[in-house]
């Protein structure tokens, strides 16, 4: 990886988490009503799309940094806003930012942990890049 | 055809606070945080890659470990791998467990499954040896590329470019051969639920050094575990006259 985008990643590893977390909460993410009669699921395939994001992110808010029972209120927080949202169109856009949120956790995650090992094991080189006008041996 | 055998190893995660027991034995690992070790997460990811590419047909995640470790061998299933062989190792010859003994287990496992490549991480978040790779290379006589920023295959050769001191160094190597990955060597999948759900399905094989031929009993042991020293605050000083005074006082100008 040039070094100009580790630059980069460093700068955009800061805003995440508090970026993060407003699209968590602002977002609207869809949850369709749990089918009172049972059948009906097979008759809206979204619910149970709806429900497969919400245990993937689930699943993902474990490793949250600010603790998964935090993640996991706001993320009940934010389906429990939409729960009433009917049209299929506004359904699937919802979710899909759902799917981007799903993403930005696995960026979040992974430069968390490149950055911890970069630190731990690299420091010397880093010195070394920023002693831009060190003449080289 | 072409099989790539891929090491990971359950370690204590990343970002858990190290505490050392009271006995000073070693460190605490009851109730803690346990995960993949972060390059061998950068290995199997490699393998996977080179299995999409089609370079190799098959990947297999080994561990060596108490049951626990298959939870690290599903997450490696999770990420891609085809199957798993778990290497049974319990109480204290776990405990007494270092690179010679894995790297023996790896040598004899490369034998039985005739693998092409072994990728390991290059070291243990842990222990930091970074020695099981080169280990491995050196008993089974194959070639090494380790601390690999980028590997690329080429026949019946491998084209390693290596993380040095210096910079990047380029060799290239025969196969069979044992890779070590570094950190920049790619970006590793995240394991999400729906892949685990579906690795669940694929087989983890179970078997115990001896089955290998393999003797577990370590030549290295542990003395005494300690904390690093905590580092001593900082002193301030208001002009330069007291911090050339200072400097006078402790020895150093």
């Amino acid at each position: 990886m040039p070094i100009s985008e580790l630059l980069l990643f460093y700068i955009i590893s800061c805003c995440m988490l508090n970026h993060l977390l407003y699209v968590l909460l602002f977002s609207s993410i869809p949850v369709v009503k749990a089918a009172t009669v049972s059948g009906s699921d097979m008759a809206n395939p979204l619910r149970s799309e709806v429900r497969q994001l919400y245990k993937n992110l689930l699943f993902l808010g474990r490793e949250y940094p600010k603790g998964a029972d935090y993640f996991r209120e706001r993320l009940k927080g934010a389906f429990m806003k939409n729960k009433d949202v009917t049209d299929p169109k506004e359904i699937k856009k919802l979710v899909d930012r759902g799917e981007f949120v799903i993403k930005e956790l696995e960026a979040l995650y992974y430069l968390r942990k490149y950055r911890a090992m970069k630190k731990r094991y690299y420091e010397e080189e880093l010195s070394a890049v920023l002693n831009i006008g060190r003449p080289v041996d | 055809m072409s099989r790539v055998l891929v090491g990971v190893k359950r370690v204590i995660d990343y970002a858990v606070k190290i505490r050392v027991k009271p006995d000073h034995s070693g460190v605490v690992t009851d109730g803690v945080k346990h995960s993949m070790n972060p390059f061998c997460e950068i290995a199997v990811e490699e393998a996977v890659k080179l299995k999409e590419k089609k370079f190799i047909k098959e990947v297999v995640a080994v561990s060596c470990g108490p049951t626990q470790v298959t939870e690290t061998i599903r997450t490696a299933l999770a990420m891609g791998c085809d199957r798993g062989i778990h290497v049974e190792v319990s109480g204290k010859d776990y405990e007494a467990m270092g690179p010679l003994q894995i790297a023996k287990i790896f040598a004899a496992l490369a034998k039985k499954e005739e693998a092409s490549l072994v990728i390991l991480g290059k070291q243990a978040i842990d222990d930091d040896c970074n020695q099981t790779g080169q280990m491995t290379a050196a008993l089974l006589d194959w070639p090494q590329g380790t601390f690999a920023s980028e590997v690329t295959i080429d026949g019946e050769k491998v084209k390693v470019v290596r993380e040095i001191d210096g910079g990047l160094e380029t060799i290239k190597i025969s196969m069979p051969a044992v890779l070590t990955a570094d950190l920049r060597l790619n970006t590793p999948r995240y394991a999400t639920l729906p892949n685990i759900m579906k690795a669940k399905k694929k087989k983890i094989a179970n078997m115990k050094p001896a089955d290998l031929g393999v003797d577990m009993v370590s030549r290295v042991e542990v003395l005494r575990v300690d904390e690093p020293p905590t580092r001593l605050a900082g002193v301030k000083v208001e002009t330069v006259d007291d911090l050339v005074a200072k400097l006078k006082a402790n020895g150093t100008i």
